[in-house]
């Protein structure tokens, strides 16, 4: 404390930002991949637990965290086939059917998770960036773990994946105009569900690294609504990669300024504190959000409603 | 380069139950030649050609390509045999770039794509065709010309010889419509294409068209070519014994002064951006006045800004003396009326019966909501049975929902509901936007009915003969604003058409 005084709070907070984006990183990224296509899924709040859960029992099962985060994602996909296939039939709504998606993935998840609120599972590996320092706090801050930067390599391959492949377009296409995609022959409920279970699959990655890395155990309280504010995310990144990334940091970070203060000495109601991704969902809604002007970026055939 | 095919049906039919859209249709189309479908609405033209590249298949019947046998089950079977369609709508994607749009429509995109070398190949492929299109802009920059040449461009590049046109001139001008079809007719010319053009526009039919072919009720009325026919046999090919209305008789309009007058309008799109700018107009009563142009022109901005849809960001609107304001109970006393465009999702709830909808001005006023609490069910039908008979609406039933009811008896059931107010500002856009020249005719009608009755008619229209057989004063909205105003007649078409992509004014 004496040693770093009040600088210590923006590096907890660089620190627990790394951190706590990890999982909105890949859940945003996985909801942009699936909004791309032109449909919405509800669902991921249900598709982190369930991730959440079975990585953890994979974990212990294989001994590898690696696997449990395979696993993990292998879960989330079969949610996302499943909404998809169920959003396909005629006169279906997205957004019921991600609400149903989100609680049956939360119903199972508890069910599942039953036997593992005790047992520790094998943790996924970090990188020590701050080997160099002495301070204690420096080297915790800097200690990151490996998924964030698979999700980091990610941001920019999917830009690219967007743009220079045919199945990029292709998604695109789909999104843009359904109509389109027909008249050059995409199925266009093909595409949706391979866009809906990739989506799903990294938002399982992201739950896997909530039980395998930060907490780190499971417990039925762990995702506390990010799997809904990811989606308020994508909102507001426009649908773009890089955004995602950035979002995704700015929410770690004020999720995690209650512990940056705690360690700093700051006493204030962790509480309030814990609403503040919360209340800067609201803020950035409404700063962004316009009666008058429709979304820009936003994907044509998304529909909110039926 | 490419070769012109041909193309033969024998006996071509698809039945949908006992329904039969297409029956017995036996049709020759040569190789270069740029033939014509004709046809009403509902006449199967778009059966045919969908039975044709395997969108649909054919109940019976053959279709011969260049003389062989052929059975497509996927428009990219089609495709691959050299077979191109353009549709009416466009199906280029709006937030894509030019190139994407382009490299995309090929069979064979490659699964990484090269932008570098596709961008080279790209550019010279442009070299070598009679217009340019920028490559890197994104569609929706372009305008609806743009965007049709790049459907026929698409056509070029993935090197069709066989081209079906689905009206591909409806969202153009008709100096661009002419620009557009002169070049494949060039190209039909040098026998490198074979064209189909659906339309129902005898000035394209006659500009360019070598062999002409009408369908009537899923039936080849008549297939000539175009120097043996005139215009009157087509004509009754295409209608057979129903005779079109006359125009409505027109009153001689007396001086008024205006009854609805907009002032420096100005009003936002979607996206922020300004749509309507310092539009002022002027309509009196007894009389209509026609906006012609391109769609996405303002419009739709300044019919929904008066319906209350839109807020305004600048200028007034009067209505005599008052200040307008889009209020329920403003247009109740100052009877204002409105039909905007697609009448099934701007004027009526779709999922609400017929009898609802035609209430939807009325249900709180007496006699059917005498108390003004309770809504009097009996006198709600018997109002709406009266007003489906005067105005014609067919239903399966008063009950039936909105969407149940075909494009013209939606739009007959709410101009019926308008109208009925005996309204004295009426705006109404695009009314017969798809319907068949029967129901249009009788449209028009009841709108110079409304007139002669002194109602102060805005009409606005894409559809350019509608505007001329309509209007008293004729006015052109070219980016938000009104770039012309005369009397019809006063200027040639091919002048207004500039006037309306923008041209010299």
């Amino acid at each position: 404390m004496s040693e770093l005084g009040l600088w210590g709070i923006p590096l907890a907070m660089l620190g627990g930002a790394i951190r706590v984006s990890t999982p909105y990183l890949f859940v945003s990224l996985g909801e942009m991949i699936t909004e791309k296509s032109g449909r919405i899924n509800l669902g991921l709040e249900g598709v982190l637990l369930i991730g959440a859960v079975v990585g953890f029992a994979a974990s212990i099962a294989t001994g590898s965290p690696w696997l449990g985060v395979l696993a993990a994602g292998c879960s989330g996909a079969v949610l996302g086939v499943l909404h998809s296939y169920l959003c396909s039939r005629e006169g279906v709504s997205d957004i019921a059917v991600g609400i149903a998606i989100m609680l049956f993935g939360m119903g199972l998840a508890f069910y599942l998770g039953k036997p593992y609120v005790q047992p520790e599972a094998p943790q996924l590996p970090s990188i020590e960036l701050g080997a160099f320092s002495s301070d204690p706090r420096v080297r915790e801050a800097l200690r990151v773990n490996g998924l964030f930067f698979i999700g980091l390599a990610l941001v920019p391959f999917l830009s690219w994946f967007m743009k220079s492949t045919a199945w990029g377009l292709r998604l695109r296409v789909v999104g843009e105009s359904a109509e389109a995609a027909r008249a050059l022959g995409y199925s266009v409920e093909g595409t949706r569900m391979v866009a809906c279970a990739t989506g799903a699959f990294l938002g399982g990655v992201g739950g896997s690294f909530l039980s395998l890395y930060y907490p780190g155990v499971w417990s039925e309280g762990l995702s506390s609504g990010q799997g809904l504010m990811a989606v308020a995310l994508v909102i507001f990144a426009r649908w773009r990669p890089a955004y995602c990334l950035l979002a995704s940091l700015v929410y770690g970070a004020a999720g995690s300024l209650g512990p940056a203060l705690q360690s700093a000495g700051i006493e204030v109601s962790h509480h309030l504190l814990g609403a503040a991704p919360a209340a800067l969902t609201l803020s950035i809604m409404i700063a962004t959000c316009s009666r008058k002007v429709a979304l820009r970026g936003a994907p044509r055939e998304l529909t909110f409603g039926a | 380069m490419t070769v012109a095919k041909s193309l033969e049906t024998t006996a071509l039919c698809k039945h949908f139950g006992s329904f039969k859209a297409l029956d017995d249709c036996s049709l020759r189309i040569h190789a270069g030649s740029f033939h014509a479908l004709l046809g009403e609405n509902g006449a199967g033209k778009s059966t045919f050609v969908k039975c044709v590249i395997g969108y649909q298949t054919a109940t019976r019947g053959d279709v011969l390509l260049d003389g062989k046998r052929v059975e497509f089950s996927s428009p990219k079977q089609a495709h691959a045999a050299g077979i191109g369609m353009v549709y009416q709508r466009f199906t280029v994607v709006e937030q894509m770039s030019v190139a994407e749009n382009l490299v995309l429509a090929r069979d064979d995109v490659p699964k990484v794509i090269d932008w570098k070398k596709e961008l080279r190949e790209l550019e010279a492929f442009m070299d070598g065709v009679p217009f340019r299109l920028p490559l890197r802009a994104e569609v929706h920059s372009l305008a609806a010309g743009q965007k049709q040449k790049l459907e026929i461009l698409k056509q070029l590049y993935l090197k069709r010889s066989l081209l079906f046109l689905d009206e591909p001139t409806s969202v153009l001008t008709p100096n661009e419509a002419d620009e557009v079809l002169g070049l494949l007719h060039a190209m039909t010319q040098r026998g490198e294409l074979t064209v189909l053009l659906i339309t129902h526009k005898f000035r394209e039919l006659q500009q360019f068209g070598d062999h002409v072919s009408v369908l009537r009720r899923g039936m080849l009325t008549g297939s000539a070519k175009l120097a043996d026919v005139d215009m009157k046999t087509i004509s009754s090919w295409m209608i057979g014994d129903e005779r079109p209305r006359s125009p409505a008789p027109r009153k001689a309009l007396t001086e008024k002064p205006a009854r609805l007058v907009i002032d420096k309008l100005a009003a936002d799109d979607d996206l922020g951006v300004p749509a309507v700018r310092e539009l002022t107009m002027k309509v009196a009563p007894g009389e209509i006045v026609g906006v012609a142009g391109v769609s996405g022109n303002g419009q739709k901005e300044l019919v929904e800004v008066i319906a209350g849809q839109r807020l305004r960001t600048g200028g007034a609107i009067h209505v005599g003396d008052r200040d307008y304001e889009p209020t329920r109970k403003f247009m109740r006393e100052l009877r204002i009326s409105i039909i905007p465009e697609v009448p099934l999702d701007n004027a009526s709830v779709a999922g609400m019966s017929l009898s609802e909808n035609l209430a939807l001005r009325s249900f709180d006023e007496p006699p059917i909501c005498a108390g003004g609490t309770f809504i009097a069910r009996k006198s709600l039908r018997e109002r709406a049975g009266m007003l489906s008979q005067r105005f014609g609406v067919r239903a399966p039933s008063l009950d039936a929902p909105m969407r149940a009811l075909s494009g013209g008896n939606v739009q007959r059931a709410v101009l019926a509901r308008e109208l009925s107010r005996e309204p004295e500002v009426l705006v109404v856009q695009n009314p017969c936007f798809g319907l068949d020249m029967a129901a249009s005719a009788e449209i028009r009608a009841k709108l110079v009915d409304a007139r002669n009755r002194g109602a102060a008619v805005l009409l606005l229209s894409e559809d350019l003969d509608e505007l001329l057989e309509l209007s008293d004063r004729l006015c052109v909205m070219f980016h938000g604003t009104v770039v012309y105003e005369g009397k019809p007649g006063d200027t040639p078409i091919s002048k207004i058409g500039e006037l309306m992509a923008g041209g010299a004014h």
